[in-house]
Formats: structure tokens, C-alpha cells, sequence
């Protein structure tokens, strides 16, 4: 019904963040963050150079330089903050127990997400894994329904009902946010089925991890992908380990790209978010035209797979922190903004400044927000048309519960 | 917060359910048997020794051991439960008080010793597993038989079912039970089938999976789940669930040692939380065997897993506060589940409430109540009913309404009583 519609924007727009504005989906190459920096708008393209892709049965892909303006920079800059920012938070209010249950915390991989979006639109699709707070923000959706979602409560994007590992934003074709490993996988590929029967110039990223990339169900869909020249791309990120298992112990071949074998793939550097949005852009091009393409994002995260996991019994910290100190995605972005002069030392701790508050701000009015209310426990399970189920059952004989 | 209330309830009624010691009084040497610590009397004891380790053709095993009702002359009970018991508890064996992943690693390591053959695998067991289940195996037995899988359900029980076929014993480990679905189709097709459609020529008897499963308190839908109603429902495989470290030892070492392919949920709630004195050394306990662990006379309590626990709390409060005399039945083994304990008691006490934290509908649940209608429909006093799991997918924020806790449990008894 339209008036919940209304509602659901309405509270969208109300907590600030990057993402006020939505646009219509329209073109491509646009990037997600409209706010401007203190010198005004400076739309002057510059080149960045990326490392070389490596590549498997592509006889085209893309140079290792990289269009953008100091206003992408910037807007990269803030995303990636924000992003980093509310994961941390997050790791406080799980420990704080205000999140319960699994949490499954992103920082180290955000440049994936920030640079697809830089060079895909909503009319896209994106389908991911449990670690999706992040995804889900870079698909247009605000802090407080993520840290809503987190703590259970009613103004979460999922109503509090899904948690931490199911995200889901329809209106802008983000499908979630899946905890069950790989089984997102096949999914993506009938929303690229979708796209193609429509004859949308679109496609559909469907994303997974090194551990997932064994699932057979992978497999299978990849085939049917190929066999069909459906508009999907295969996005592995691969941050090394499944939980605590090294991808070389898990996988004989770990070169995720190669996977695919009869499918081209590319390798792309993924915690440069430059070499993500160029990768991006031409994976969306080419699997438009030619069907499936395989894209591994070497990336890595600084907390263990989840909040139960410390990430340290599997992995030195040395290792850790040695990635941090050279491949961080926030610090490249840094650098490139100290070194080309885009902003100064002060105009980018302002812009820290605002992504702290967003995020302080979003946990106090989340902190606020009641639970859902105990009657959904039987909402959705069924359709609402006439001739589905209309009671459930409750936990003992006479309690029945409506179902809606 | 209620559930973690319930939880710490939970650990506190897993810690005091204990066996215990030598005891000088019958009535509480009864009690010993029926925990299946002490024989019944002295003379018992020296036919214990005499026949070794294994539980041998007594008068007094069998029946007395694992429930009270040898006092109550279920001589005949007794004589056909012979040829199914394999208890192996000998004179006075040693307990020592471990808690559920502790018993279960014993177990496992119990099982690597006695047979070169079996295999334990999985995803994450070499160090030692996400509940520490595995730990220390891979030091102690090598990596070819204790080894990390990748992340692929479906091929590691398919990998399993092919190396049971030719006489290995692979104890798999499926990481949550909420995962065991993309091997459902191994499972249900392969595993349990083979045998049959083989003419009895292949089978992979030696076939065990090992499996948390159980509400936890914040597991959502995915870390949550209790499957135990598929998989009763397809021949050919066995389903046990113990109920605390003693049955999850004696119950896993049965498990292994079946020559049918077996499923073993452990119930993952109580890893840490659940402490009991559990006998050192080999010890089994029958598969197809019910417990009966708390005797009593108005209603028969059914329940498996963590929920033995909750019948107990709420047989103990309906006791103090309203005098019913509740007997608690712990199933144990899911499939075959031991239909005459339960219609044995039922037949006493002409009530039957069964509890699970699984859906209502289509539980097992249902299908005790059914048989159970049939078995003893003229000694009945109310309908049979069950306390179930909501007919919702398992939730994250509303588990405390979803589960079928102890004040529902109580408030069914008294309904039953006041038929």
C-alpha cells in the first residue's frame, strides 16, 4: 500500500548521512555521495593509476589508470569513513551486548562496495553475503536502519527481524544479506535471468567469499549463467580466509578468478577503491553484452569472521596490522588527498568529525527505538491474499496466532 | 533479560542433575541404578565383574539400570531388553565431572583408538572445531584421519557416505545443524538408501554425523534450528539426541559403533553450560532406548535434547506447588524412538505431553502422539498433547516467545490434569 511506502521514505530521510537524495537510477559512472566539499565543486578529471588486472580468457579489459575528480575522491573519502566508523561502533555495542546474536563486521573490505557503486546504479542489482552492513549502506541505505536492524528494533530495514545477516533494500535491488554460505550465489543469477528477459541494460553482482567459492550450488548456477548469457557477475571477495581456514587449505586453487574456467574472470586489487570502480564499470559493460564474468576482489578484514571469532588464532597480528599500514583503503584515499592538495588536514577531520557524529547519532536514536511488537512473530509467513494460511500455530495446543 | 535468565536456569538444573557416588540406602541405590553408576545390590555387583566390561546376561541389568522400573517387576521388560543393551558400565566405573564438548571429545577419541579406520572430518576440526569438540585429536591421531574439509555441505557427507561404503567410519561434522540442508539430498538419498537398494551388498553403516543444533538464546534463524523431524522421517537412518554429557558420551560411542548411518544432534546450548559426572573409560549406552528420569504417576513428560531439562524444571515446580507426580521420559534415540518406555508409562499414568523446540507441525512430536493414541487409547485420561517450537521460522528477537519454555510446559500439565 502506498501510504507505507511513504512512511518507510520518510523515515529514511530523516537521520542524515551521505545518502539523503535518491536520485532515480539513471546513469552510470554517477557517484553516491552529493555532498560538496568546502572549495565548491571541482569537477576537473585527474588520472589515477591502479595496479595492472590480471585476467583470465579476456582478450579486452581495462588499462591500470583510472578517471576521477576531487569531488569523487572526497565523496570516496567520506563513504569509506562513515563505513568504517559504524563497523567500529558496531564492535562496541556488540561487546556493550546491545547487539546479540551473529555479527559479522566488514572494515578492511569497504572499498569493494564503495567503488562498485561508483560505477553501477539502483536499476542494478546486488546480492551479498552476512557481511552486508556495509553493502547495504553503499545500495543507498542510512546508518540508523542498519543500526536499527543491528539491535532488533522496529525501524531496522528488515523491522528488527532479520539482524545482522539480512539486510535487504528493494526499492534500490539490493537482495540482501543471506547467512546461509554461497546459497545467495544461485540467486543472483535468476535476478540476471530477470534483467535479460526484461532486456534491461543491466546486470546483477552476485557476491561471496573465498570459503563459499567450494559450494557446489556456485557451480551450478555459473553453468547455467554461461549456458544462458545472463548479465551476472561472480563477485568473490576474497579476504584470504574462510573463518580461520587459509584459502590455500581450503581450496587447491585459490585464484578465485580462474574458477570459472570456460567463464573469463578478472583479478582486481579490492582494497583500492579506484581499481574497483574501474574493474566495475567494465564488468558491467561486458557482462551486458556477453554473459558471466568472473571478478575476485583481493581484499581482507581486520576483525575475525565474526564477533565470537578474534580473528587472531589463525593469523598473526603482524599480519594484520601489516596490511593495515599498507593497504588500507581509507589511508590510499588519504594520501592521494594530501598529495594531490584536494583538501586540507582540517577539511578532512571535519569530514571524520560529521561521519562520527552520523554514527553517534544513529546509535542514540536506534538505542531509542522500541523492539517490534510480538504479534509479527506470525507476520509474512505466508502471503496476505486470500487461501493462504490464516492461523498459525503457537507453541502449545489452543494458542493460535493470526497470521498476516 | 528473560532468555538469559532461562539460559543460566538452564546450566544451573544441567549442573544438578547428577549421578552420584556409592550410596548405603536402597532407596538411593535405586536411585545409582537407575543412573546406571551402581548395580542394585551387592550380588549384582559381583555378577557385574564377573561379566567384564561388557553388559552381560544378568538379572539385574538392563531394566534396572536405565529406569526405575525394575522395582515395579518389569521382569519381562528386562529379558527382552537384553538383547538390545550394550551398556558397558562395570563395577563402580570412574566418573569424572566434564561438561558436554569434554564428553563428546572423550567420546571421539574413544572411537580414533579402538578402530584405525575412523576418520573424523569437517569443516574447522583441526584445531580443535568452533565448540572445541575436536581438540586435540589431530595431535593425537594424525592428520590423515582428523583433517579440515572445504566449506561444501554436500560434498563432505557425499565424500563420507563413499568412505563408509568401503568400511571406513567417518564421523562428519556438520559445522550448525542449520547447514545440514544443502546434505540433505546425501543424507536422505544416498546414506540412508544404500544398503536397501543395494540388495543388502554396500552400506555405510559407518557412516556418523556429528551436529550442534538447539536454541542458544540469540541464534536466530540460522544457528538455531532443530531438524531432527526430517530426518526421522526417512528409513534407513538412526536420529539420537542426548540430553546432557553422560548420554552424549554413552549415546556417541553407540552412535559410531551402529552399523547404520547415524545422525547426532548435540544440542548447543549446553557445550559449556551442562556439567555432569560422566564415566571415564569406554561406556555406551543403547541407541532405541528410552530414559526414564524422573519418576512419577500423573503425566508422562516426553522430551529430548535441552528440553529433558525444562520438563524437569516444570515437573519439579507442578510437584512443589500443585503435588502432580510428573514422570519425565528423556526419548534419546529419535529414531527408532522407544515406543514401549513411553506406552509403558503412559499405560500408568494416562497422560502424555510431548515437548520439543521444533515447529509444532509435522514435529516428532506428532508422531509420538499418534502411536501413542493407538498404543494405549483405553488408558488415557486426557487427550495427549504437545509443547512445541511456534509454527514460525525460528526467530531472533521473539525466541523467548517462540520457544515452548517451562511456564508453558506447566500451565499444558495443569490443563491435562483438569480434563
Amino acid at each position: 500500500p502506498p501510504s507505507s511506502l511513504l512512511r518507510s521514505l520518510l523515515a529514511r530521510s530523516q537521520v542524515g548521512g551521505a545518502l539523503l537524495a535518491r536520485p532515480a537510477a539513471a546513469t552510470t559512472g554517477r557517484t553516491f555521495a552529493t555532498k560538496a566539499s568546502k572549495a565548491g565543486d571541482d569537477d576537473t578529471p585527474f588520472e589515477v593509476d591502479v595496479a595492472p588486472f590480471q585476467v583470465h580468457k579476456l582478450e579486452s579489459f581495462p588499462e591500470p589508470k583510472v578517471e576521477t575528480t576531487k569531488k569523487e575522491v572526497l565523496a570516496f573519502f567520506r563513504d569509506l569513513f562513515r563505513m568504517r566508523r559504524m563497523e567500529i561502533a558496531a564492535d562496541v555495542l556488540y561487546k556493550g551486548k546491545f547487539i546479540r546474536g551473529f555479527c559479522h563486521l566488514y572494515d578492511g573490505q569497504e572499498a569493494v562496495c564503495v567503488g562498485m557503486e561508483a560505477s553501477i546504479n539502483y536499476e542494478d542489482a546486488i546480492i551479498t553475503s552476512y557481511r552486508d552492513h556495509c553493502t547495504y549502506l553503499g545500495r543507498g541505505g542510512n546508518m540508523y536502519e542498519v543500526v536499527a536492524e543491528l539491535l532488533g528494533r522496529k525501524d531496522g530495514c528488515s523491522r528488527g527481524i532479520g539482524g545482522s545477516m539480512h539486510m535487504y533494500l528493494r526499492e534500490n535491488n539490493f537482495y540482501g544479506g543471506n547467512g546461509i554460505v554461497g546459497a545467495q550465489v544461485p540467486l543472483g543469477v535468476g535476478i540476471a535471468f530477470q534483467q535479460k528477459y526484461n532486456k534491461k541494460r543491466n546486470c546483477t553482482f552476485t557476491m561471496y567469499g573465498d570459503g563459499a567459492a567450494n559450494q557446489g550450488q556456485g557451480f551450478e548456477a555459473l553453468n547455467i549463467a554461461a549456458l544462458w548469457d545472463l548479465p551476472v557477475v561472480y563477485v568473490c571477495e576474497n579476504n584470504h580466509f574462510g573463518m580461520g581456514t587459509a584459502e590455500g587449505r581450503a581450496s587447491k586453487s585459490p585464484e578465485f578468478y580462474k574458477r570459472g574456467d570456460y567463464v573469463p574472470g578478472i583479478k582486481v586489487d579490492g582494497m583500492d577503491v579506484f581499481a574497483v570502480k574501474k574493474a566495475v564499470a567494465f564488468a558491467k559493460e561486458f557482462v551486458v553484452e556477453n554473459g558471466p564474468l568472473v571478478m575476485e576482489m583481493d581484499t581482507y578484514r581486520y576483525h575475525g569472521h565474526s564477533m565470537s571469532d578474534p580473528g587472531s588464532t589463525y593469523r598473526t597480528r603482524d599480519e594484520v596490522s601489516g596490511i593495515r599500514r599498507e593497504r588500507d583503503p581509507i589511508e590510499r584515499v588519504r594520501k592521494l588527498i594530501v598529495e594531490m592538495e584536494l583538501a586540507t588536514t582540517a577539511e578532512i577531520k571535519a569530514i571524520e568529525k560529521e561521519c562520527r557524529k552520523e554514527v553517534d547519532d544513529a546509535i542514540e536514536k536506534a538505542k531509542a527505538c522500541p523492539e517490534p511488537p510480538v504479534d509479527w512473530l506470525t507476520k509474512n509467513i505466508y502471503s496476505s491474499k486470500p487461501n493462504s494460511f490464516e492461523f498459525v500455530r503457537g507453541t502449545e495446543r489452543g494458542i493460535q496466532h493470526e497470521a498476516y | 533479560m528473560l532468555v538469559r535468565s532461562g539460559v543460566n536456569a538452564l546450566g544451573k538444573v544441567a549442573e544438578g542433575r547428577l549421578g552420584l557416588a556409592v550410596l548405603a540406602s536402597s532407596a538411593a541405590a535405586a536411585t545409582a541404578a537407575r543412573n546406571g553408576l551402581v548395580p542394585e545390590s551387592e550380588e549384582a555387583a559381583s555378577l557385574h565383574t564377573a561379566a567384564g566390561l561388557v553388559g552381560g546376561p544378568t538379572t539385574t541389568e538392563g531394566g534396572a539400570r536405565r529406569s526405575g522400573q525394575a522395582a515395579s517387576g518389569a521382569a519381562e521388560q528386562s529379558q527382552w531388553r537384553k538383547a538390545y543393551s550394550s551398556s558397558v558400565v562395570g563395577e563402580q566405573q570412574a566418573t569424572r565431572r566434564i561438561n558436554l564438548f569434554t564428553a563428546i571429545n572423550d567420546a571421539l577419541n574413544i572411537a580414533l583408538e579402538e578402530d584405525p579406520k575412523t576418520l573424523i572430518f569437517g569443516e574447522d576440526v583441526s584445531f580443535g572445531g568452533v565448540f572445541r569438540c575436536t581438540s586435540g585429536l589431530l595431535e593425537k591421531h594424525g592428520r590423515e584421519r582428523v583433517f579440515n574439509t572445504p566449506l561444501c555441505e554436500q560434498g563432505i557427507v557425499g565424500f563420507a557416505v563413499g568412505a563408509a561404503a568401503v568400511g571406513h567410519k567417518p564421523i562428519v561434522e556438520i559445522q550448525f545443524a542449520d547447514y545440514i540442508f544443502p546434505a540433505f539430498d546425501q543424507i536422505v538419498n544416498e546414506a540412508a538408501k544404500y544398503r536397501y537398494r543395494s540388495g543388502g551388498m554396500y552400506s555405510c553403516g559407518g557412516l556418523t554425523i556429528r551436529t550442534p543444533c538447539g536454541a542458544v538464546g540469540h541464534g536466530g534463524h540460522y544457528h538455531s534450528q532443530s531438524p531432527e523431524a526430517f530426518f526421522m522421517h526417512s528409513p534407513g537412518l538412526k536420529v539420537v539426541m542426548p540430553s546432557g554429557p553422560r548420554e552424549a558420551k554413552g549415546l556417541l560411542l553407540s552412535s559410531i559403533r551402529d552399523d547404520n548411518p547415524v545422525i547426532f544432534f548435540e544440542p548447543k546450548i549446553m557445550y559449556r553450560t551442562a556439567v555432569d559426572e560422566v564415566p571415564m573409560g569406554d561406556f555406551t549406552l543403547p541407541l532405541g532406548e528410552a530414559a526414564v528420569v524422573r519418576e512419577g504417576t500423573d503425566i508422562t513428560l516426553v522430551g529430548w535434547g535441552t528440553q529433558v531439562g525444562v520438563l524437569k524444571q516444570a515437573a519439579e515446580e507442578v510437584a512443589e506447588n500443585d503435588g502432580i507426580s510428573c514422570e519425565v521420559i528423556d526419548l534419546q534415540t529419535i529414531l527408532p524412538w522407544d515406543v514401549d518406555t513411553i506406552a509403558n508409562s503412559v499405560s500408568k499414568t494416562g497422560r502424555l505431553l510431548v515437548s520439543h523446540e521444533a515447529p509444532m507441525t509435522g514435529g516428532v512430536g506428532a508422531e509420538i502422539v499418534s502411536t501413542i493414541s493407538k498404543e494405549c487409547f483405553l488408558n488415557l485420561e486426557s487427550p495427549p498433547t504437545r509443547v512445541c517450537g511456534a509454527d514460525t521460522p525460528f526467530p531472533l528477537v521473539w525466541e523467548p516467545f517462540y520457544l515452548p519454555r517451562q511456564y508453558r510446559i506447566v500451565q499444558e500439565i495443569k490443563e491435562q490434569m483438569n480434563f
